[in-house]
């Protein structure tokens, strides 16, 4: 039993807009994988909630035709792991996503929730970084368009007015055509478990293979909210595929990242998987994309 | 014949359809919920507990403070009861407690209707606590100054004791000699049964029944008494299937304080189920010891004299408090063996949660200690640490002067041999020399020494009842307790085997009931085969002689010449079967000159106890700058003696091996330096292995009968956790020529003690 | 005075329909337990962690215990107690967690053979590697995991006619 104050089931998203006005201390529950845990443990405890795991319309994978891919925001990670569109285009996001906690937590769980959670260390959040993921609002007012690292505010909050709810997540067809990409989940036991460090790393190579065109990077867990790695992927723009290109990224990474130390990890600990991880995406990366070094 | 074989385990059908019944499945709807209302200090008082606000909460039916409780101090280590004083377990328990001593500490509860309003009372309690400073250390909360925890224990030693065999300084004097010492480290550890504690009490009859999840019911009806105050008779203990106990069961937790709300509403039913935070944290966890080890040892390798200096977290409560650090120090003496050995080993109250029993009492923490320092030896010595092991272990022939245990076999080399084999021991340690790079690998072992069950240390006694049928099947109860190692099966194997029947043809009553059950103590010690086969056996002769007196009114055959075989009656001169055991219940029964009801029971005092040895081998690679161990591979050899069911020990030394790579590489509970507050008390972040974090776990078995024993078994649940985790240190030592002396072996130890050595 | 918010909750449970008012902050192991007395469904950390409160709704595993009963609305819900047949036969995957010992305490049994149940369905052929990922989602402290393994690996390759070693 949960102590939950009043619960509203929202029948479609207007009808889900409506209710959040009516009831602006209510929280949105999505798969509930979170807000149920918090509210057990007091935290939420007395909360009003609206439901919005009944809107079916915010499930699925979809290639829109400027090849934009809209992933709805109920979509469970099992989901979007076996989806041939994600397979396809952007498998890393599927993998990553197939990292969090078990298999029944990626069955309940949804790309929304973990991304309006606002927590650094959810494990679709870095691979979105790293892909230029742009986060779809709608809301009174109607529908707006946000990059997902303008969407997070800070730790635990993120761009979320009054009366909205995130309906989809976008990957434009730019951001990802041509790349392939890689994401090390660093957790203490290898399942259900929450990231010491994520790392995702994407790379365009040249058509023949030696040198990087472009690369990305982002990190859960190397600050209050999850991060792209700017100078890194400067660091290796238009360099030669190599080792030596692939140690630079690693210590530039360096140059973007500030973790903290708390029970979990020292901040030393995460600087080594900060530098360590991003030569192995990036390394692994590069494979994927036919390169060797 | 039953035993030695792997029959179906009694209880598996039920298990595997969901209708066994646990504790939850079995409590009225109708139960009032308690909740706990736990301290939010380390150390203090409560000045004032305001209820008024929680008591208004609809639904709420009570609130009981500690101010409202008796002022009775009882115990709660489920160990048998002693008249002796001098040998009581150290009664330092209330059912709730103004004087707060860990960060968790129980001092008010609430009986509500329903759970939300419990959970909604517990918040709106005001308690105003008058803070202490704390100390979470063992060997800091023995210093002077120190915060105290109980007025009568100063510097917070709850015990020390010492022996010394031979002459330790004067044989350290000997030329040439080569000091090896070194301090070694385990963590906080928790028990995880996946079923939580939980229990229900009602009265009837001005009686109080409580049902609960417990390994040892008759010990906590003892305990029920003693902490209520009231008669031992008017308790009533009720133990169904429970979801594992691993030794946190192995306590009364709180079963006195719900049969004590129970009597504050009136005898209603009330339940306290508690949750898997308080699990971590309320319930029991695993003494933390940090050990210092000094060898000196000739340059051949000769051990000369031994020192153990031991010092065991006992966090805030006595509970079973001294023994486990005193178990490690006797296996200290014993398992190697040199001229003069001193061992010196102290319990000291922490601001913790309170240690009580668990798997291996004492022996995981000893193992991982002797066993990572004999590798750290050898390696000084430059000399293969197997070699190391066989010329100081203990020999064949050896006899401990007190519990008169006998090393019968050569158990230790039969193990090591055979877990070399498995592994490709040799191969691989002189594979992995000398490797360089990122990624390296390692093998590494460690023996183990366990005995059974607690004589002389304690009572040991089992009682046994069988039952006869009209259909030549029996009852069996037993005290023990089946809490899924496979006891009740392995009870039927017995008496089986011995009453003469078929295994299916013994019915165990699984539920313990103390109004109904014979006496026992319960699941613990690794005791339960070795205890209670002398019960079984000794009661099934007694049974067997009633039948045969009657086989031989009824057949005229004198009973000498009669036996039962496959639940017939079988004349033995020729084999003639002369009817069956059915068929002789019957009439028997409804004789109408002669009926009787064919029972027996009886019980056995044990008097002998046994050694169960072992090793482990693991196979690890490294990845050094990710600061992770990954096993590849690893074996657990073990003598328990005869199998009684080579399928059930096999899966239960899974279970154990299981546990010794979490106390080797993941699992520890933490601790806020600052406030004393427990971090990581739920199932994800305290780190226990999942599927994906083992390898193939091999269990491998040296079956030589135990002499003293009723069907030559001796302890197998536990030991199998104990040599896990130094047999993966010593492997990670090799692979990276690292000594890690801190369990587990997480990254974050890996981390540092990598930069230390230059290798990041 | 709090007033208890009810809703009408229709699905099919372990193939028979069924229909009960719920109280809107029960979680679906409140209502199968208390509701159905479906106590195969346990209760080991109520936060998705421990995974012996798993159930099958619509096919795919669930922790019932962070999920909300009302939603279960207009579902199909499977249980362990629906994977025994008419007469009281046990199904294959039940069988093979007693042929291979992968039972002790038994109590997260009902969970691990629900998600062995998903595994089987999917008709695929999984590695070993792959079942530890598929059955990640379970604690349990008996077994090791090992049996437990050796009985969905062993039914998998049974019921896609793979050879099975020993």
């Amino acid at each position: 039993m949960y102590d939950i104050k009043a619960l509203y089931e929202a029948k479609s998203v207007p009808d889900a807009i409506e209710l959040l006005l009516a009831h602006p201390q209510a929280r949105i529950i999505a798969g509930g994988s979170d807000v149920l845990v918090q509210m057990r443990e007091g935290k939420l405890a007395g909360s009003e909630l609206v439901s919005i795991y009944g809107l079916d319309e915010l499930r699925g994978i979809k290639l829109e035709d400027d090849g934009t891919i809209r992933i709805g925001s109920l979509t469970s990670f099992s989901h979007i792991t076996k989806n041939r569109i994600i397979q396809q285009y952007i498998n890393v996001l599927g993998e990553a996503v197939d990292m969090v906690g078990g298999p029944q937590i990626r069955n309940i769980g949804t790309i929304g929730g973990n991304t309006c959670n606002g927590v650094t260390s959810a494990d679709s959040a870095s691979t979105l970084f790293a892909w230029d993921a742009v986060i779809e609002i709608t809301g009174p007012d109607g529908v707006r368009l946000v990059p997902i690292q303008e969407f997070y505010i800070k730790a635990g909050v993120v761009d979320l007015r009054p009366g909205e709810l995130q309906t989809a997540i976008l990957i434009r067809q730019d951001s990802y055509a041509g790349y392939q990409g890689h994401y090390i989940k660093y957790a203490m036991r290898n399942a259900m478990d929450i990231a010491t460090t994520g790392c995702s790393v994407n790379v365009k190579l040249s058509p023949d293979k030696t040198t990087i065109l472009d690369a990305r990077i982002a990190y859960g867990v190397a600050g209050p909210v999850p991060m792209r790695a700017h100078s890194a992927e400067s660091a290796v723009r238009g360099c030669a595929v190599s080792e030596e290109t692939v140690d630079a990224f690693g210590k530039a990474a360096l140059n973007d990242v500030n973790p903290r130390t708390s029970w979990r990890a020292s901040r030393e600990f995460r600087l080594q998987l900060v530098e360590e991880l991003a030569k192995r995406a990036l390394a692994e990366s590069i494979r994927l994309s036919g390169g060797t070094i | 014949m039953s035993v030695g074989k792997s029959v179906i385990r009694v209880d598996a059908f039920d298990k595997v359809t969901g209708r066994a019944k646990y504790t939850d499945d079995l409590c009225g709807k109708n139960a009032l919920v308690a909740k706990i209302l736990h301290a939010t200090i380390a150390n203090g008082v409560v000045r004032s507990i305001d209820k008024t606000e929680a008591e208004a909460i609809e639904g709420v039916v009570k609130v009981i403070t500690c101010f409202d409780v008796p002022d009775i101090r009882f115990p709660t280590a489920g160990h048998p009861w002693s008249t002796d004083p001098h040998h009581q377990d150290v009664a330092d328990r209330k059912l709730l407690t103004d004087r707060v001593r860990y960060y968790g500490d129980d001092v008010a509860a609430v009986i509500a209707e329903n759970e939300i309003a419990a959970a909604q009372a517990l918040r709106a309690i005001k308690v105003e606590y008058e803070a202490y400073p704390f100390v979470l250390d063992q060997v800091e909360a023995m210093q002077d100054g120190a915060p105290q925890l109980h007025e009568k224990y100063p510097n917070n030693i709850l015990a020390h004791t010492g022996y010394e065999n031979g002459n330790y300084e004067e044989a350290i004097r000997e030329k040439g000699l080569i000091k090896v010492e070194g301090w070694y480290d385990t963590p906080v550890v928790q028990h995880c049964h996946i079923e939580n504690h939980i229990c229900f009490a009602e009265m009837e009859g001005g009686r109080i029944t409580v049902t609960s999840s417990t390994q040892i019911p008759h010990i906590v009806r003892r305990v029920v008494g003693q902490a209520l105050g009231i008669p031992w008779g008017k308790v009533r203990i009720i133990k169904p299937y429970i979801g594992g106990g691993f030794g946190n069961k192995q306590d009364a937790l709180y079963e006195p304080l719900c049969a004590f709300l129970c009597t504050q509403v009136g005898g209603r039913l009330v339940k306290l189920d508690v949750s898997r935070e308080e699990t971590f944290v309320s319930n029991r966890v695993r003494h933390a010891i940090r050990s210092h080890i000094t060898t000196y040892v000739r340059p051949d390798g000769t051990f000369v004299a031994r020192r153990l200096e031991a010092f065991s977290k006992q966090g805030a409560y006595a509970s079973h408090g001294h023994g486990i650090v005193a178990k490690g120090a006797t296996a200290f003496g014993q398992l190697y063996q040199s001229a003069a050995c001193k061992v010196d080993a102290y319990t000291v109250f922490t601001n913790t949660p309170a240690a009580g029993a668990m798997r291996g009492y004492g022996i995981p923490q000893a193992m991982f200690a002797l066993e990572s320092h004999v590798e750290d030896i050898a390696r000084q010595l430059g000399m293969d640490s197997l070699e190391l092991r066989k010329k100081n272990m203990m020999p064949v022939g050896y006899v401990d002067g007190f519990s008169k245990n006998e090393n019968y076999f050569d158990s230790l080399n039969q193990c090591i041999e055979k877990g070399k084999a498995y592994i490709d021991y040799d191969r691989k340690l002189r594979e992995y020399q000398n490797q360089t790079g990122p990624v390296r690998r390692g093998v590494g072992m460690a023996i183990f020494w366990y005995n059974t069950a607690v004589w002389p240390i304690s009572l040991e006694t089992a009682a046994c009842r069988i039952v006869l049928n009209q259909d030549g099947s029996v009852q069996l109860q037993m005290g023990d307790t089946e809490i899924g190692q496979g006891a009740d099966t392995a009870f039927a194997q017995m008496a089986a085997e011995t009453i003469g029947i078929p295994f299916e043809n013994v019915h165990v009553i699984s539920t313990q009931d103390t109004d109904i059950t014979p006496f026992g103590t319960g699941a613990y010690a690794s005791r339960q085969t070795y205890v209670g086969g002398f019960a079984i056996r000794q009661t099934a002769l007694l049974l067997k002689e009633r039948i045969l007196k009657h086989a031989h009114e009824l057949t005229r055959m004198p009973a000498f010449n009669l036996d039962i075989v496959d639940g017939k009656i079988v004349r033995t001169t020729d084999g003639r079967e002369l009817m069956t055991l059915g068929e002789l219940a019957t009439e028997v029964l409804y004789s109408l000159t002669n009926s009787e009801h064919i029972t027996a029971e009886s019980t056995y005092q044990v008097k002998t106890n046994a050694y169960s040895f072992g090793c482990s081998f693991a196979e690890v690679e490294v990845d050094i700058p990710l600061c992770k161990v990954k096993l590849l591979n690893i074996v657990n050899v073990h003598d328990c003696g005869r199998l009684i069911n080579p399928a059930l020990a096999e899966a239960q030394v899974h279970g154990g091996m299981s546990m010794g790579i979490g106390y080797g590489l993941s699992e520890q509970l933490l601790f806020d330096p600052k406030t004393g507050r427990p971090l990581n008390n739920n199932l994800l972040d305290y780190k226990l292995s999942t599927t994906m974090d083992h390898p193939h776990i091999e269990a491998q078995f040296v079956e030589n009968a135990e002499p003293t024993s009723a069907y030559g078994t001796k302890a197998l649940g536990e030991p199998p956790a104990c040599p896990g985790a130094p047999a993966i240190r010593n492997a990670v030592l090799q692979a990276t020529g690292v000594a890690i002396n801190t369990a587990p072996l997480t990254p974050h130890v890996l981390f540092s003690r990598f930069r230390e050595e230059g290798l990041l | 005075m709090h007033e208890t918010q009810y809703k009408l909750v229709r699905c099919t449970i372990n193939g028979k329909k069924t229909e009960t008012m719920v109280d809107v902050r029960a979680s679906l192991t409140d209502m199968l337990r208390n509701d159905y007395r479906l106590t195969s469904v346990k209760k080991g950390c109520e936060v998705g962690e421990c995974g012996a409160c798993n159930v099958l709704i619509d096919g795919e595993c669930f922790n019932s215990c962070i999920y909300l009963a009302v939603w279960a609305d207009g579902k199909e819900i499977r249980t362990l107690e629906s994977l025994l047949g008419p007469n009281g036969e046990l199904s294959d995957i039940q069988q093979a967690f007693i042929d291979e010992t992968a039972i002790q305490c038994g109590f997260c049994t009902p969970g691990f053979i629900m998600t062995a149940v998903e595994i089987l369905e999917s008709g695929k052929l999984y590695t070993r590697d792959e079942l530890r990922k598929l059955l990640s989602g379970h604690l349990c402290r008996c077994t090791g995991y090992e049996n437990i393994l050796n009985a969905v690996e062993k039914t998998m390759k049974r019921r896609l006619g793979v050879a099975v070693e020993k």
